[in-house]
Order: structure tokens, then C-alpha cells, then sequence
């Protein structure tokens, strides 16, 4: 199979999605250029400037056009660059978005994507570093996608455009160059299924997006260095919830450890420790542990940000904590 | 306090800032291509004659919001240069001791509220600044700068509106450079004129050659000094042009070397310094070793920077709350 980037991978699945579905448009800042990260690279040249739209910085009208244009018969994905810009329309997302649905009755859907990159990469700041997955995860309504290798970003996005209410695709910045696998033509990934990324029989490391991949690297030192086997599920989607799956792999581990680069104060860490100890809690041989950011906007200094936000090396020693009881 | 350019010093000290602004940055250019420079940085390039010029009839005490293209700004108000150059390099030396970085220096001293990183979020801070200017009864004035991008952002709309009804000491700077990122200004923006959006607050706008520093002086001294009298907000437009690509790095394949090198032309540091010779204010050589010391200076800045420590990795929870600390 060729190899190509998770950015790639999310032009193929929308590439495909806009040429079966003439429905489809996309919207957002400088998308005829590529985006910031090479997400639209090339739409344009296909689709042309009706269906991939340039639109001006009005984070608000992005967002709330897409609801608009999601309940007249478009299917829109909307972007934004940096995942703190949505803040900025937090209501089109909240008030809008999540609960026209429910609020009127069943009378409508809103088929809309959200696409907009998260996460930590060398030092871009405050303003462009941080992971609000906790904050869209929480609204009913919202379906929230997290992949974590391009094969995921491709199947999932394609399954996102496709579906009837309005989703979440949050695309790591550190992995959206990183290169995979990915199977060519109409593959797609059903929301709310998670993926056994490893199997192990000692510990479960319960995790998504960029955190996925660094407890895959600390998945193999476990393993070759204190002879620990982890178990990776890469929840892939956190709404809906695929418990089952996390359920499953801690009844066998009886260790989970959870893991995401967002804080780890009001996580959705939290959320998924909460439902195992609910239905596991005789069954542990140890306290859930999670692994996540400190309490601190992210900051700028490089050894400030590395210190604030976990990689693999955190989630070695977390889990070496937790099988040692 | 408005600035008297009859005055030859206050013409050489618009030329320092000009070139401080300018070799600043082109320094951190060099410094970020060697891997020095942690993040991304948006330089000022081409823009310096506006915040310099609107700067020049600021007092300390009043107030800029900036934006994330802030260096300029925050030289222009006089913000320490080896605090601004190791914040941008990250060190507990700088500005904001290695939080903030490029894209958010910020001194509260000299009444610069910060760079930002979101667009146009300046604007309904400023609002907030003029509200309080107001409340307390000081003649002090705000100046909001933010860029033709950000012009579309909703919340210009929010604090236009609002410092026009209550009449607020905010003078609102919006540098029309001609792009957004990568996406030209005609391609996302209803009127070509900017300007004309002032009318719909019923707040008085006017246009000005951003690259030529005595007409940006001029201008913004009206506007500045009408804000400090109680006569309310105004919107100036200064059109200019970004040198640089949109960060450094930017390959800027959505504009042509032939577009830049035309616009280039009319280099606002060229300008004045025609203008100073033309006028007799100064002559080339006495021009030549003044850059030379600022130079100099510039070194000193990133000698402090690259001599500084990086912040203690135990100190990364200081600063989220006055009085909260982590146990
Ligand atoms: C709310 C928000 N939306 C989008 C961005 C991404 N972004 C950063 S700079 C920029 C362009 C700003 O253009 P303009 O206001 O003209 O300022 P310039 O860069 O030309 O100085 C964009 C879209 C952002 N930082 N904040
Ligand atoms: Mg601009």
C-alpha cells in the first residue's frame, strides 16, 4: 500500500466525498491556497471557488453559514485552521449547531463538519497549542472524531461527511504531516468504533489523536525495556463512545492508563476513568491513572511546553507505576 | 503628546524607531532560518512608518492593543528591546519570562496590552480600555491596531458600534497591507475602500499612505488628539504592504517576486530618509552611523537573549492564578 500524509489522506476522503455527493462544499480561511497545513490542497483546482469556498476571517459566520447551509440541503465541511478559533464561534457550535436537532423536534438534521487541528507543535503559543476535545465532547449533539494515523483521518472524515449530525474532526498539528499507510478508493471508518492498535495482556492504555501514537512508542519500550505488555485502544471517535471496546480490554489488563495531550483536569480522561471504575471497580488491580497536560495555558518556552505536555517517556513511567501494584 | 516634526529631533527619532523596527526583524529573519527562534514569527516588514508615526503622538500612559504582526507596535510604544528579543527567544528574561513568545509580547508598563494571536481581538479590548479611560476620567487614549484580514472579523463590528455610541477615546488603526495569510484582500472584503466602513457607526474614517511617515503622523494626530478631547472614536485605514511573506518561512506562491519587488519602491524607511536629506535634517553619513549604532544595539539584544536562561521547568504552573498555586 503507498504511504501518505494524515493531510493527504483528508483531501482523499474529501475529494471523494465532494465527487459522489455535489452537495458537499467546503469553507474556510485561505482554503484555496491548501490551508495552513496542506488540508485542501488541490479542491480548488477540482472543485472550483463554488464549492470550496474562501472565506473571510469571521469565525462566526463560518460556523453558523454551515448551519444554515446544513438545514437547506448542503452538506458543509467547515474549517478552521487553529482548533482556538472555533472559540470564537463557540455559539454557532453550542447553541446552534448541537441542539437544532433535538430542540426542533426531530424536524431537521444538521449534516456539517468541523474540521480544525489541535494540539502542541514547537512552540506556537497559548493561542495555537491547545485541545478543547473536553469542551465539544460534553455538548450533546456533537459527535467528536480524534484519529490518529492517516489510514483513520481518511476513513473517518469520509464516514464524517457522510453522516446526518454535525461532527467534530479534530486533526492533530504534530501528526498531520506524519506519513502511513492508506487504503486507496471509498474506505471508510465508522464513527464510534475504537481500534486495537496493540495488543497486550498488562496494561490497557486508553487513548486518541497524537497521544495515540506516543503510547504506541511507549507501548514497544514497555515491552522490550521492562518486558510490560500494553494493550493500545485508540478510541478514534470519543462521541459515541465506544466503552465497550475500553471495557473489554480492561477486564482483561485489569490496569487501564488513560492518555491524552489535553489537561488533564476536566478531561475527557475523566469521562472514560469514570465509566470503568462504574463497571470495573472490583475487577482492578490498580487505580485508573491518567496522563495528561498540567493545569497552564500552553506555554511558549520549549522546555516550558515539554514539561507541561505528556509524551511517551510520561506514559512509560505511568504505567510502570500502575503494574508495580 | 503630539509630536512636533519642525523639530529635528523628533525627525531623528522617528528614524531610529524605523530602523530599530526593521533590523529588528530582519535580524529575527536570520535568527529563525539558523533554528534559533522557537514557533512561528510574523514580521512587520514594510509596515514600520504606521507604528511609528501613530506612536509618535501616543504618551506612555496611553494604551495599544496589537496584533499578532506586534513587533512593530511594541518598539513603536517603547518596550524594552532585550525583553521583547528574549521573549522571543523564550527565555525567563523576556517580556512575559518565556510564556507569551513572538506572538504575544505584551508590556502593561508602557500601555501596550499585548500582541495576540486571535484576530482582531484587540478591538473589543480596546472598547474595554476606552470604557475605562472614560469611567475614570483620564485623558488618556487607546489606539487599536489590526489589519485588513481582521477587519471582517465580527468583532471590529462589536467594538466599532459600541466605542461610537458611548464615545470612546479608541482610535482604531486598521494597516491595510493587501493579504490575509495567503488570500488577497479583494478576494474576501465587500468594499475596496475600507474606509467606508466607518459610516455605518457614524464614526469619522479616513485613508492615509501608510509608508509615508509625516502623512501618518498628521493624520493619526487628529484623530488621537480628538479621542483625548472627548470627541470620540475615528477608523483610519493605512494602506501598506507586507514585505515579508506572511510568517517567516512563507514561500508566497499566491503573489508575484514582480508585485513585491514594485511595491518594495516605496519603502517607508527609504521615504523618510529622502525626506530628511531632501530637507536638510540629516545627511547620508550622519544616516549611516546612526544605523550602525542601532545595530549595535540590535546585537546587544540578542548577546542578552542568547546569554539568558530558559525558564525553570518547576516554575510551569506560575502565573495561571494570582493566588493559587499548585500543591
Ligand atoms: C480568529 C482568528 N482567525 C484566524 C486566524 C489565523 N490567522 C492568523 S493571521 C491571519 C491573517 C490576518 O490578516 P490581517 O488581519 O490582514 O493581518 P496581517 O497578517 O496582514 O498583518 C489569519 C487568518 C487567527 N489567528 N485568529
Ligand atoms: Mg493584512
Amino acid at each position: 500500500m503507498r504511504s501518505i500524509s494524515f493531510g493527504q489522506a483528508t483531501v482523499e476522503a474529501t475529494a471523494a466525498a465532494m465527487r459522489e455527493d455535489e452537495t458537499v462544499v467546503v469553507a474556510g480561511e485561505d482554503i484555496g491556497w491548501g490551508g495552513n497545513f496542506g488540508q485542501f490542497k488541490g479542491l480548488l483546482e477540482e472543485f472550483g471557488p463554488k464549492r470550496v469556498l474562501d472565506m473571510p476571517i469571521s469565525e462566526a459566520l463560518i460556523l453558523g453559514s454551515a448551519v444554515g447551509a446544513a438545514v437547506t440541503g448542503l452538506r458543509p465541511v467547515a474549517s478552521l485552521s487553529f482548533v482556538e478559533f472555533t472559540m470564537g464561534a463557540m455559539d454557532e457550535i453550542i447553541n446552534q449547531a448541537a441542539k437544532f436537532r433535538y430542540m426542533f423536534g426531530g424536524q431537521v438534521s444538521v449534516p456539517m463538519v468541523v474540521r480544525a487541528s489541535d494540539g502542541v507543535l514547537r512552540s506556537s503559543g497559548a493561542q495555537h497549542s491547545e485541545s478543547f476535545e473536553a469542551f465539544f465532547s460534553h455538548m450533546p449533539g456533537l459527535k467528536v472524531v480524534a484519529p490518529s494515523n492517516p489510514a483513520d483521518a481518511k476513513g473517518l472524515l469520509r464516514s464524517a461527511i457522510a453522516d446526518d449530525d454535525p461532527v467534530i474532526y479534530l486533526e492533530n498539528k504534530k501528526i498531520t504531516f506524519r506519513k502511513g499507510e492508506v487504503p486507496e478508493g471509498d474506505y471508510r471508518i465508522a464513527l464510534g468504533e475504537a481500534s486495537v492498535a496493540r495488543s497486550g495482556s498488562d496494561v490497557s492504555l486508553i487513548t486518541y489523536s497524537v497521544m495515540a501514537q506516543h503510547a504506541l512508542e511507549a507501548a514497544q519500550v514497555l515491552f522490550e525495556e521492562h518486558s510490560v505488555e500494553a494493550e493500545v485502544v485508540d478510541l478514534r471517535t470519543l462521541v459515541p463512545l465506544d466503552i465497550e471496546s475500553v471495557l473489554t480490554s480492561v477486564a482483561k489488563t485489569r490496569r487501564a492508563v488513560i492518555c491524552h495531550e489535553a489537561w488533564t483536569f476536566g478531561g475527557f480522561g475523566a469521562e472514560i476513568s469514570s465509566q470503568i471504575n462504574e463497571h470495573l471497580f472490583g475487577e482492578l488491580a490498580a487505580p485508573v491513572v491518567r496522563v495528561g497536560a498540567r493545569s497552564a495555558p500552553i506555554p511558549f518556552s520549549p522546555p516550558l511546553e515539554r514539561e507541561l505536555v505528556p509524551e511517551a517517556s510520561e506514559v512509560v513511567e505511568a504505567v510502570l507505576r500502575t503494574v508495580k501494584l | 503628546m503630539a509630536a512636533d516634526f519642525k523639530d529635528m529631533e523628533t525627525n531623528w527619532e522617528a528614524y531610529r524607531k524605523l530602523f530599530l523596527i526593521r533590523a529588528f526583524e530582519e535580524r529575527l529573519e536570520t535568527l529563525f532560518a539558523e533554528g534559533k527562534i522557537p514557533g512561528f514569527v510574523h514580521t512587520y516588514i514594510g509596515q514600520e512608518a504606521i507604528a511609528v508615526g501613530v506612536c509618535a503622538n501616543l504618551r506612555t500612559d496611553d494604551y495599544i492593543t496589537s496584533t499578532h504582526r506586534g513587533h512593530g507596535h511594541a518598539i513603536a510604544k517603547g518596550i524594552d528591546l532585550n525583553g521583547l528579543m528574549a521573549e522571543v527567544f523564550g527565555k525567563v528574561t523576556g517580556i512575559c519570562k518565556g510564556r507569551g513568545g513572538s506572538m504575544h509580547v505584551a508590556d502593561f508598563s508602557k500601555g501596550i496590552l499585548g500582541a495576540n494571536g486571535i484576530v482582531a481581538a484587540g478591538t473589543v479590548i480596546a472598547a474595554g480600555a476606552g470604557l475605562s479611560i472614560q469611567t475614570r476620567q483620564e485623558d488618556q487614549v487607546v489606539v487599536c491596531f489590526f489589519g485588513d484580514g481582521g477587519i471582517n472579523k465580527g468583532t471590529v463590528h462589536e467594538a466599532m458600534n459600541f466605542c461610537s455610541v458611548k464615545n470612546l477615546p479608541v482610535v482604531f488603526v486598521c494597516e491595510n497591507n493587501q493579504y490575509a495569510q495567503f488570500t488577497s484582500r479583494k478576494l474576501t472584503t465587500s468594499v475596496s475602500d475600507l474606509s467606508l466602513r466607518g459610516a455605518a457607526y457614524g464614526m469619522p474614517a479616513v485613508s492615509m499612505d501608510g509608508n509615508d511617515l509625516l502623512e501618518v503622523v498628521e493624520v493619526s494626530q487628529k484623530a488621537i488628539a480628538d479621542a483625548r478631547v472627548g470627541m470620540g472614536p475615528t477608523l483610519v485605514v493605512a494602506d501598506t504592504y507586507r514585505f515579508g511573506g506572511h510568517y517567516v518561512g512563507d514561500p508566497q506562491a499566491y503573489r508575484s517576486k514582480e508585485e513585491v519587488a514594485q511595491s518594495r519602491r516605496r519603502d517607508p524607511l527609504l521615504l523618510f530618509e529622502n525626506h530628511l536629506i531632501l530637507q536638510g535634517l540629516a545627511d547620508k553619513e550622519a544616516l549611516e552611523l546612526e544605523r550602525e549604532s542601532i545595530l549595535e544595539l540590535v546585537d546587544k539584544a540578542v548577546a542578552f537573549a542568547e546569554q539568558s536562561e530558559y525558564p525553570e521547568v518547576r516554575s510551569v504552573i506560575d502565573y495561571v492564578f494570582t493566588d493559587v498555586t499548585e500543591k
